[in-house]
């Protein structure tokens, strides 16, 4: 049994201190204080102002992609210089976690590399080492978390698809170019079966693109997909394979999920201005509920940080990890709520306050994370589905069997 | 991070789990809450014979020398097993107390009789107003030439009804630091003046109210030293805090397993009820809890072991699986409906242990209170 602490370099080798020196040198002069600034609100990393640029230096360095072998844009480094950079942008800029994978293709690349032709290889991998960006097409209005009944249709037409139909909640469709987009190729085969992986350009004829506004203040999309012309030689693997390619890239957007910072720092916001505040003539911090209320979340905190460290020596030993990741991702979600809400009520009146109004507290970050952590429950996953997997996967309970007459849409 | 025992400590869990099995049963567990004593006399010769009753005292006082890691994995078998019995006055209140404040001669004389299984040891703490603050102790102790009178009524003391000694904490001196001034006296539980009741417990261990008229002990008989027993007690009481998580956790995990287990079982409506969403969400939150509570522990068992300050990990550990383990437990009980409520089943004794653990050394309450202080509000 171990709970030390892992300290930033600690296992360097010679050449790992030195790149680690060379890393943080160049940060140091390319992190700009508009990107510090930004991530000082809780928001989506690819909103943040600059981020995108940040990302397309990191690309041009190859340093999105530090391990990829330099034909494909990667810098050719040896394994462990991806944690390198992550780890030392993390001690300069609080972005969220996955910063150098969520913005680009860091679900794409080792999919592609894993199930791409040599040809899609040479065509994408380049692309998404230079900071390309992908926004992912699996949802639709029909199709949630039950992913399998996604109906847009590709039908072979010559040497292309033409593809029909719509994605929801396509976040990042407004700025990326292209479309991850799970489609159904093979309407005649089971729901799982029928479906294919493939690359969309969002910005081809026939593509609409609609915003959709949230409560947590960033923009989604609905996509809208009108006799649209893909090239067949852009599906990612064979075609019916769809399914273990979205496998594949879950599993790799699960590895990059790391630890969500906000909690941690938004408790630690909350325990000082408790301290610095006065409400009726005395700190916040002598009231006894306030005080219940902060030292629960902390042991919130350092629960999360556990679950989290768990998924990680679970990792190293080889072991399945899909339920430990879900309680990770369920703790996190609705802790964050909780954090929002029992944030909103210490502050009384003023928790209402947005960030940039007059009087507003902590920078408004409450209130804001009352509403942008709402996605959370079921953004990359229903909480209501993941408790489900973990019963069942993590406790062997027996799965719910499906209906005996399917309800007809 | 490593979140696992290593292989001794794994080889005692094994060897713990099948001992419990076998010279442990849910029948004797039963019988113990009913029985006057509840201390059954064979299994703390054989927990004596493997060497369990001196497993965290150093090889020189009669111990194997094990650490508390070693003792979370042992208790955690423990907890599993509903264990009743003198394991925890005896072996973790009486004689860590005696480990941290005993004299040398003290520690020679005590702590090979109690790894040997020839002795039975409580020390009383709690009084009427029983918060675990030095505040409240009341119980007075005056000097009368070479001796000690002790005065004052303690409550909830574990197995004092069989114990061949009574380590009492009781105040020597009245200062302006309540910290300062509390002695720990070596009573014979059968010296005059001492009268001692049984009270009834949800969980059926043995507590005491022990009333102290005018009983006379030896300035010989003083723990370690005059007016300075409570550093020491905190220390005791980290470790007892420790352990009893540790027990804790093992019995949510089993309570957690017969949950899950009736749940692959137990068919209606032509399916298991573990097929039922309802079923398994109550599952995944308490597998949630359990592994919470599991790790805080760990944590702070290894924090203590390292020597590091840990005082925020024990009242995280202990807040949050007081009440996991309450939550579970709970839980255990609607999934196994009609025949968790029944006595002949045995949910409902985790699901009462783990009410009275709750309450034992600092509720939820009383931990986020520590905590709140530790981060400084």
């Amino acid at each position: 049994m171990d709970f030390r602490e892992y300290v930033i370099g600690e296992f360097d080798t010679e050449e790992q201190k030195k790149f680690r020196k060379e890393v943080g040198e160049w940060l140091d002069k390319n992190v700009t204080p508009e990107l510090i600034n930004g991530t000082n609100e809780v928001r989506v990393t690819a909103y943040i102002p600059g981020a995108q640029a940040f990302a397309k230096k990191l690309g041009e360095k190859g340093w999105l992609v530090p391990e990829w072998p330099k034909e494909y844009g990667g810098a050719g480094l040896p394994a462990g210089s991806r944690s390198i950079i992550a780890e030392e942008i993390s001690t300069r800029v609080l972005f969220g976690p996955g910063f150098l994978g969520g913005l680009t293709g860091g679900v794409q690349g080792p999919t592609i590399m894993s199930a791409g032709t040599p040809e899609q290889k040479k065509e994408w991998l380049p692309k998404i080492a230079a900071g390309a960006q992908f926004a992912l097409g699996y949802t639709e209005p029909n199709a949630g978390t039950d992913l399998a009944s996604l109906g847009i249709r590709g039908v072979k037409d010559g040497s292309d698809y033409i593809i029909n139909g719509s994605k929801m909640f396509s976040t990042g469709a407004h700025f990326a170019r292209y479309h991850w987009l799970a489609v159904r190729t093979n309407p005649e085969l089971p729901k799982h079966k029928g479906v294919s992986m493939i690359i969309g350009d969002l910005q081809a004829p026939g593509v609409t693109i609609t915003q959709l506004t949230t409560i947590g203040g960033e923009r989604t999309n609905e996509v809208f997909y009108d006799n649209v012309r893909v090239p067949q030689t852009n599906r990612i693997g064979p075609e019916g394979e769809g399914w273990s390619i979205i496998r594949m890239a879950l599993t790799a957007e699960r590895g990059d999920l790391g630890t969500f910072p906000w909690p941690k720092i938004l408790v630690n916001d909350l325990i000082q201005y408790a301290k610095e505040t006065k409400r009726n003539g005395k700190p916040l911090s002598e009231d006894p509920l306030v005080r219940q209320t902060l030292a629960q979340l902390a042991t919130d905190v350092n629960v999360l940080r556990l679950y989290n460290y768990r998924v990680g020596w679970m990792v190293d030993k080889g072991l399945d990890v899909s339920w430990a990741s879900s309680m990770v991702k369920i703790f996190e979600s609705e802790l964050s709520q909780k954090i929002a809400n029992q944030g909103m009520n210490v502050m009384g009146l003023y928790g209402q306050l947005e960030p940039g109004s007059k009087y507003a507290q902590l920078k408004g970050n409450f209130e804001l994370a009352y509403r942008a952590m709402v996605v959370r429950s079921f953004g990359g996953g229903s909480n209501l589905r993941l408790r489900n997997d973990i019963a069942t996967r993590g406790m062997g309970l027996p799965r719910e069997p499906a209906l005996a007459i399917p309800v007809k849409k | 991070m490593d979140f696992d025992f290593n292989d001794e400590q794994k080889m005692l869990q094994k060897g713990a789990r099948d001992f419990f099995e076998k010279e442990c049963p849910k029948s004797l567990v039963k019988k113990m809450a009913e029985d006057e004593k509840g201390n059954p006399p064979e299994l703390w010769q054989k927990m004596a014979q493997l060497g369990w009753l001196g497993l965290i005292y150093p090889e020189q006082y009669g111990g194997s020398g094990g650490n508390i890691i070693d003792l979370v994995a042992l208790e955690e078998e423990m907890g599993r097993a509903c264990l009743p019995g003198a394991f925890f006055s005896t072996v973790l209140l009486g004689g860590l107390f005696v480990l941290n404040a005993g004299s040398e001669e003290q520690k020679k004389d005590l702590l090979p009789k109690i790894a040997n299984g020839k002795v039975v040891l409580t020390l009383a703490l709690n009084e009427l107003n029983p918060n675990y603050e030095a505040a409240a102790i009341e119980a007075e102790a005056k000097i009368e030439k070479d001796d000690y009178v002790i005065s004052g009524t303690k409550l909830f003391v574990p197995d004092a009804h069989i114990a061949d000694y009574i380590i009492c904490i009781a105040r020597t001196k009245k200062s302006t630091k309540s910290e300062d001034g509390i002695t720990a006296f070596l009573v014979d539980r059968k010296s005059a003046g001492i009268n001692i009741t049984v009270l009834k417990t949800i969980a059926g261990d043995k507590l005491c109210e022990v009333a102290f008229d005018k009983v006379k002990v030896s300035k010989k008989n003083i723990v370690g030293k005059l007016d300075q027993a409570w550093v020491p007690l905190v220390k005791t009481l980290q470790q007892v805090t420790v352990a009893r998580c540790a027990e804790m956790v093992g019995g949510a995990q089993k309570a957690l397993e017969m949950a899950a287990d009736h749940a692959k079982k137990r068919v209606q409506f032509d399916r298991p009820i573990g097929t039922f969403q309802a079923i398994q969400h109550i599952i995944a939150n308490a597998m949630m809890d359990v592994d919470a509570s599991r790790f805080l522990t760990y944590e702070a068992a290894w924090k203590f072991g390292e020597g590091l300050q840990c005082a925020k990990e024990i009242a995280m550990a202990k807040g949050w699986t007081s009440e996991a383990y309450q939550r579970v437990t709970a839980a255990g009980e609607q999934v196994l409906g009609g025949i968790g409520y029944t006595t002949d089943g045995d949910m409902q004794l985790y699901y009462k242990r783990a009410k009275a653990a709750e309450l034992t050394l600092g509720d939820g309450r009383f931990q986020r209170e520590a905590l709140a202080k530790e981060l400084g509000m």
